[in-house]
């Protein structure tokens, strides 16, 4: 836990000073939401479409920030400094899925409220709390398969290209979930209350894939 | 610490990288503050005998042990005692020495105060506040020393050591990886007869495999020739 | 080494699959009673859902293979768990195309989304295409065999999470025949259904079995050769995503 904070503090740390992440982010989801307002021909969306359109801008955004995460530690040594010291071979996982955690969150502080002014019809103003937790749960799920999948991509040829292609398939059943739990908060009159079943499934694919992760990581550190 | 012990014991130590061999048939034994060389031509398998010792490859045969604790069984209870300096200085090159050093004090639980006083022992006390990228191959790799050296181990694994240093600057780090440590060592160098004129035990190697164990004085002009090649 | 010897048994196995593929053909064709909707082309069904249900299974055992090799580090699991995956995968990509051809014949369309089964199947034959540029794209064969592992084992596990999502997403439900369970289904229709699946079961074992003895004889000649006549004589096999 105390080397997983160490971890997270220095690249928190070389985010702030580097700023390449979150700002790629940002930008990504923006020009999303443009491209999805021709390519729908539309000023206005709500409900399940809107909701489609908010996770999979999301979903694509966060996909960068997966390609990024490992590749210091494997470009500048880092996975070799954390091997060699005398801690926890989780924390790295732990670590890292933290880090991206925070930089989706990050993302849909910005993205969100730009969503709500370029493309969303109903107001988002009753449903902003019932949204956050949805995106909190889907946060959880996308750091753990992005930090998983960053893990095996950065040390294969075609990182680039491996780490989407691997990553949004297993996305899948939490793109479901997310869009479907938000849906109903994206109308006119919404409860304000995401459907239980859909947090739920959220919630397990979630402790599946972290118990997964938990699992399996160690061995993708050893050289 | 136990002075009969070796600090360092290999038996017919093997590693295959697919079907080709890196090493095979390596067996020796360092004792403590004693210096190995390890001599070769590149891909002789130096480094991975190296990188072995320091935890971060299994072998595929044969056994390791190092302060009398097998790897990788037991390598965690051995890790906070070693120092690697390998081919890569392993430092962020975003953040400053100081930061980079923190960073690594903090995973290896040392205290503050030993950070300024590498910096210092590295004369980069100065530049200590710039990002790495900005500094030049010397610098860098007398930072990476620091950073080798940075929680005191018994067992320092030197990797080309003195690259990139001008003479300057070898005479600086010499009471912190040279004999002058006083820890028990192993190293490379690109340059045999300065690490043959610094060893008590040196293993040439060929294709991987040992062509030569023994004292330096047994290793003469001759063989040396040979194994270069 | 210890040698394993693949080939024992091929020969009964495949004399095996022979004969129950041959039962189910004329099952199939001869016993098997037309359906009342769909006709004739009902019968590919025969074909599909064993293709489809052998595929699933096939991810599933690479990925407990894929386990023994994290365990144990003996590369002839990884060997075992690439060549189950990808014949899972051939398999798969037969379950899907003969599923569009179904879907043709029932509904009139190549691509139904209302199938929640082939939908999800859909998705994880995506996943497990990446398998082999995956493999293909690393180089330290041992690192290789480990990241396959640990990916399959993270696509193994995904399969079940991935139906149960897709299965509650469809809010319409098309009747369907059956569940992968083979639930009801008439007598007849189950009987040849299940000698179906018997032989492609069988079929899958015996490929899993003939690649395995190909593969596994060629790297004991490469290793015989390169002991009788040295290291370099062996040019290293080339890119190759299959385990050396």
């Amino acid at each position: 836990m105390r080397t997983a904070l160490i971890i997270l503090r220095k690249d928190l740390r070389v985010e702030l000073r580097t700023l390449e992440t979150v700002p790629a982010m940002v930008l990504l989801a923006l020009v999303t939401f443009v491209i999805f307002h021709f390519g729908l021909d539309r000023d206005t969306i709500d409900g399940q479409l809107a909701a489609g359109v908010l996770t999979a801008t999301l979903l694509f955004a966060a996909v960068l920030g997966i390609n990024r995460l490992f590749v210091a530690e494997r470009e500048q040594g880092g996975f070799d400094a954390f091997l060699l010291a005398p801690v926890d071979r989780t924390a790295m996982l732990l670590a890292k899925a933290s880090a991206l955690f925070l930089f989706l969150t990050a993302l849909e502080v910005i993205a969100v409220p730009a969503f709500a002014l370029f493309l969303l019809g109903p107001s988002l103003g009753p449903a902003i709390l019932g949204l956050s937790l949805v995106l909190i749960l889907a946060n959880v799920g996308l750091a753990v398969i992005g930090t998983l999948v960053s893990a095996i991509a950065v040390h294969t040829r075609a990182r680039d290209l491996i780490g989407p292609v691997i990553s949004l398939p297993l996305l899948i059943p939490a793109l479901i979930a997310t869009a479907r739990a938000a849906g109903p908060l994206l109308t006119l009159h919404t409860s304000g209350s995401p459907p239980g079943r859909w947090l739920a499934i959220l919630g397990l694919y979630d402790l599946v894939f972290a118990l997964l992760a938990y699992a399996v990581f160690d061995f993708l550190l050893e050289d | 610490m136990d002075a009969e012990r070796p600090a360092i014991e290999c038996r017919e130590l093997a590693r295959y990288f697919g079907e080709r061999t890196a090493l095979r048939d390596v067996t020796l034994e360092v004792p403590a503050g004693a210096t190995l060389a390890v001599l070769g031509r590149n891909g002789a398998g130096k480094s991975t005998l190296l990188r072995i010792l320091a935890s971060l490859l299994r072998p595929h045969a044969g056994t390791v042990e190092i302060f009398g604790e097998p790897l990788p069984r037991r390598a965690w209870a051995v890790r906070a005692r070693l120092g690697l300096l390998g081919h890569e200085p392993l430092l962020y090159r975003e953040l400053t020495g100081r930061e980079n050093l923190d960073y690594h004090a903090r995973l290896h639980r040392v205290g503050a105060g030993r950070v300024d006083e590498v910096l210092a022992a590295v004369d980069m006390d100065r530049r200590a506040d710039d990002p790495v990228r900005l500094l030049s191959r010397g610098m860098v790799q007398r930072l990476a020393i620091a950073r080798a050296v940075l929680h005191q181990p018994q067992l320092l694994l030197l990797d080309e050591p003195r690259a990139n240093l001008d003479p300057g600057a070898s005479e600086l780090v010499e009471p912190l990886i040279g004999r002058a440590a006083g820890v028990t060592r192993v190293l490379t160098s690109h340059d045999p007869r300065a690490a043959l004129a610094e060893a008590d035990l040196v293993l040439a190697l060929k294709g991987g495999r040992p062509v030569f164990a023994g004292d330096p004085a047994g290793f003469d002009d001759r063989r040396l020739a040979e194994l270069y090649a | 080494m210890p040698s394993t010897t693949y080939g024992k048994g091929l020969r009964s196995l495949s004399l095996a699959t022979i004969a129950t593929i041959a039962t189910a053909l004329v099952l199939t064709f001869f016993y098997a009673p037309l359906d009342a909707d769909q006709g004739f082309v009902q019968k590919i069904f025969y074909l599909h859902v064993p293709l489809a249900v052998v595929s699933l299974c096939g991810f599933i055992f690479g990925a407990g293979l894929a386990i023994g090799y994290l365990r144990t580090g003996d590369r002839k699991w990884d060997m075992r768990s690439y060549v189950a995956i990808h014949m899972a995968l051939i398999f798969g990509i037969g379950g899907l195309i003969t599923g569009s051809i179904w879907a043709k014949a029932s509904w009139g369309h190549w691509w139904v989304w209302n199938e929640p089964t082939l939908v999800s199947f859909l998705i994880v034959l995506l996943l497990f295409a990446t398998y082999q540029p995956l493999r293909f794209s690393i180089e330290d064969p041992e690192r290789q065999s480990r990241y396959a592992s640990v990916f399959s084992v993270v696509a193994g596990a995904f399969v079940p999470l991935n139906f149960m999502a897709v299965r509650l997403a469809q809010q319409y439900v098309h009747p369907r025949v059956l569940t992968l369970g083979g639930g009801n289904l008439p007598g007849a229709m189950r009987l040849t259904f299940l000698v179906a699946l018997l032989g492609i079961a069988l079929l899958y074992v015996t490929l899993w079995k003939y690649e395995m003895t190909a593969k596994y004889t060629r790297m004991q000649v490469r290793r015989l050769r390169r002991t009788l006549l040295g290291e370099d004589t062996i040019r290293p096999s080339g890119r190759s995503a299959a385990p050396s």
